[in-house]
């Protein structure tokens, strides 16, 4: 029979958190970027198909840095979630901060309760909420973003203009906090972001590394859009 | 790290599940209520069934690189005309439409969970299923529908779209029991459907252009509401005209009544001592 140790509730926590940030730390950071229309999510990312970001309903997108497995499946359970709701009321009912608190919930417990805690971080971003009025109605035009950062342990905030989520990501706030301002238009938006991503990664990064993506508050219906290839050559160098 | 059901992560299925991409069975676990019932028992009172809003004849032609569906816009219930403005033909996503005919009520929600569990495949798997596929997945849910058939509440679909692949327009009918077909030119189903096939068998042209695919969806259903009488003709006083889309390379768009009209006003026209 083995013995239980006493172990401090402070040490457990210290550890787990360790554990959890060791493993985000691993992987590479991502950056959102409010802009003008909307918000858009830039990352190092060499695969074409593993994503780290998604599509989660019409107004909602999805953004995560850690282990693929585990985001993978938190990804999946939020479309999930999004999808039966949107078909049982209505698709404008769908909204980020359930969404958000069913993450912060499930990484809380799971940072408490199991073996191991989930070793990713989150965003979840919704466009078009208070603050967007479609051009020609009174009001202001910015995104009408709302942008929420889950972390391991559950904890959520509610960010504002630009974030970087992910392993050592100082530097890239740095970087953002000079080159943001407001307004800025979609392709500006996106080369600030890369340009964040390249100064911290200490080399110039191609569109062929990158992953970009994000949620346009002026598109009809599904807002999610990628950028690829030629398009997102050409943002950058916007 | 485990995931269980016991903690609230509804829904999460297994790695190999099969079934994991599907809105329809994700909404059978998660919310059980909103799935109709799988038995029932006897069929439905005369009574009630008089109150039944019933949709009738919808309809799909092929043309070249792309494919036309159109529907009346008549409900009835019983002896009754219930409606004159309902809408029968669905966007199901980009590049295809769902049409339905039979019981309105099992029918619209047939064609809304269809939609979601197409929209729901592509954000999941990350891109959209095949045209076959989701062809095949509609009869599926036809098939899961047939306790309801056996009670009265028979509901049809027909499914057309723009296959990827080959860029050309397909249709697919379906059975009350789940049987899927593959129609080659034309298809029509609902009541009015018999007058409706024979306009379309004689003017359907797959190798024609999209315009001319509108022209004689819209003459198959005016032949069709001159047979039918569950089948409603275009309503040149209220200007209500059937709902027409076309499905091509561009992706799935409908035709705003003014274009209706003009086709419309073609047949009339033609037809007119």
């Amino acid at each position: 029979m083995s013995a239980n140790f006493y172990v401090a509730p402070e040490q457990l926590m210290k550890d787990r958190a360790e554990y959890a940030r060791k493993g985000i730390a691993r992987g590479r950071a991502l950056v959102a970027v409010e802009y003008a229309q909307g918000v858009i999510f830039a990352s190092e990312n060499p695969s074409g198909s593993l994503h780290k970001t998604s599509e989660i309903y019409d107004r909602i997108g999805f953004a995560a840095v850690g282990r693929y497995n585990e985001f993978e499946s938190l990804r999946v359970a939020g479309i999930r979630l999004a999808d039966v709701k949107g078909y049982q009321y209505a698709r404008e009912d769908v909204s980020a901060k359930p969404l958000a608190n069913a993450y912060s919930q499930a990484l809380g417990a799971s940072f408490m309760g199991d073996s191991k805690p989930f070793e990713v971080e989150l965003l979840i971003a919704q466009v078009g909420g208070d603050g967007h009025r479609p051009e020609g109605e009174e009001g202001p035009q910015g995104p009408g973003l709302e942008l929420y950062h889950i972390l391991y342990d559950g904890s959520i905030v509610d960010e504002q203009r630009f974030v970087a989520i992910g392993g050592d990501t100082d530097p890239l706030t740095r970087s953002l906090e000079q080159r943001w301002e407001r307004g800025l238009p979609r392709d500006r938006a996106v080369a600030v972001g890369v340009a964040a991503l390249s100064e911290a990664a200490g080399r110039e990064l191609t569109p062929d590394v990158l992953e970009v993506s994000g949620l346009d508050a002026t598109r009809a219906r599904r807002r999610f859009f990628r950028l690829r290839g030629d398009d997102l050559a050409a943002a950058i160098d916007a | 790290m485990t995931i269980s059901d016991d903690r609230g992560w509804t829904g999460l299925s297994t790695p190999f599940d099969p079934q994991g991409s599907s809105f329809f069975e994700t909404l059978r676990r998660m919310a059980p209520d909103a799935v109709p019932p799988v038995m029932a028992t006897g069929s439905i009172p005369p009574e009630l069934q008089a109150q039944l809003v019933e949709g009738t004849t919808v309809l799909a032609v092929v043309a070249h690189g792309g494919v036309v569906m159109a529907g009346d816009r008549r409900a009835t219930a019983g002896n009754q005309i219930s409606r004159g403005d309902m809408r029968k033909v669905f966007p199901a996503d980009d590049s295809s439409a769902i049409a339905v005919s039979g019981a309105a009520g099992p029918a619209m929600e047939l064609a809304k969970v269809f939609a979601t569990e197409l929209e729901h495949y592509e954000k999941v798997e990350g891109e959209p299923l095949s045209l076959e596929g989701r062809s095949t997945k509609l009869a599926g849910m036809v098939r899961a529908h047939l306790p309801m058939a056996m009670q009265g509440l028979v509901v049809v679909p027909l499914f057309a779209g723009v296959d990827r692949r080959t860029g050309e327009g397909r249709i697919f009918e379906y059975d009350p029991a789940g049987g899927r077909y593959v129609a080659t030119e034309q298809a029509a189903t609902g009541s009015g459907s018999l007058a409706a096939r024979a306009t379309l068998k004689r003017l359907a042209d797959p190798d024609g252009d999209v315009e001319t695919a509108v022209g004689t969806a819209v003459e198959a259903l005016y032949d069709a509401a001159e047979e039918d009488s569950a089948t409603g003709g275009p309503d040149l006083i209220r200007r209500i005209y059937p709902i027409v889309a076309v499905i091509d390379g561009g992706g799935y768009r409908e035709l705003d009544s003014d274009e209706v009209a003009t086709h419309v006003d073609t047949v009339v026209a033609s037809r007119q001592r």
